[in-house]
């Protein structure tokens, strides 16, 4: 952890951690993250050029061929020093570059997967995977989807078996809290297994 | 408001739009790497700000409590690239101080891990 201003008496205590939480467009994302939010769920954009690369610049943003990509977030305020923010990823594939930033740093994710149409979250599987993120697959269900067996998904998804895979309704607090639980409780088993 | 209020400047500029005019256009690289939950919080009783832009004014209003880059974009209305300008201006003016989150290649410490599950369990 470092301070900024380290030359001024205040200092900012407060630490800050961020979980993503991942799937495909419309699989319930940011549902999730109102669901724990302790703020209704907000948005902030990021502003795209033309070429598709976030941008720290502002030139040429008044161009038309610019455009925005928004995420949106939630808060859950741990304690007066600890923040945790839940980040929905940007739905759409054409933003993938954006989720290198949003997964710098993160704790891990929590990927959705929808029975209906399970291809949909294969790139955030994968995304994870090769990043060596931390993981955990929830299957939201929906009304009138296929009820898989959890085996199912696991071996249609090609996950590993460390992974954990569990059902999950993004609407409901108690469901989304277990989720949030799983993925920190693999996060501690993952790391102790770090040598240090 | 009828249609020619809202033609464009001229073909080359294409319509000016608001957020970007408050950094007067400046193309300041992010020279404090701030990113999205970069917590940013108000020094107390720190200098005048009747000079300053009615957006840092509502900047360091807000963030009287620690609050992320993310936040601020959000409930400024702003687009994030804005937001880092008129934060680092306020950071360099000491107005603000900041605390980046842990670099990503640093394993989280086990107590935040446990403090952040504890957190949770209590939700």
């Amino acid at each position: 952890m470092e301070f900024g201003n380290s030359d001024t008496k205040v200092s900012l205590t407060t630490t800050a951690v961020k979980v993503l939480v991942a799937g495909g467009f419309g699989v319930g994302k940011t549902t999730m993250v109102g669901a724990l939010s302790e703020i209704a769920p907000l948005r902030t954009e990021e502003i795209l050029t033309a070429r598709g690369a976030a941008v720290d610049d502002l030139t040429g943003v008044e161009n038309k061929s610019t455009t925005t990509v928004a995420m949106d977030f939630g808060r859950i305020t741990i304690s007066d020093d600890l923040i945790l923010y839940l980040f929905g990823t940007p739905g759409q594939d054409r933003f993938w570059f954006m989720w290198d930033e949003l997964a710098s740093g993160a704790l891990g994710a929590v990927v959705l997967a929808d029975t209906r149409r399970l291809d949909s979250c294969f790139h955030a599987v994968d995304f994870f995977e090769r990043r060596g993120t931390a993981f955990v697959v929830g299957v939201n269900r929906f009304d009138g989807a296929p009820d898989y067996d959890i085996s199912a998904v696991r071996a249609a998804l090609d996950l590993d078996d460390s992974v954990p895979i569990l059902p999950c309704d993004a609407r409901e607090r108690g469901s989304t809290k277990e989720m949030l639980e799983t993925l920190l409780e693999y996060i501690m088993t993952s790391t102790a297994r770090v040598p240090s | 408001m009828s249609r020619s209020d809202r033609k464009w400047f001229d073909e080359e500029a294409g319509p000016l739009v608001r957020p970007y005019a408050v950094t007067r256009g400046r193309t300041r690289t992010n020279v404090y790497g701030l990113d999205l939950i970069t917590l940013v919080c108000t020094i107390p009783s720190s200098a005048d700000d009747s000079g300053l832009e009615p957006e840092c004014v509502r900047i360091l209003r807000l963030c009287r409590h620690p609050m992320s880059v993310a936040e601020v974009s959000a409930r400024m209305n702003l687009p994030l690239a804005v937001v880092k300008v008129l934060l680092g201006d306020l950071i360099e003016q000491k107005r603000l101080i900041f605390r980046s989150a842990a670099p990503s290649s640093e394993i989280p410490q086990k107590q935040v891990l446990q403090a952040v599950l504890d957190g949770i369990r209590k939700l």
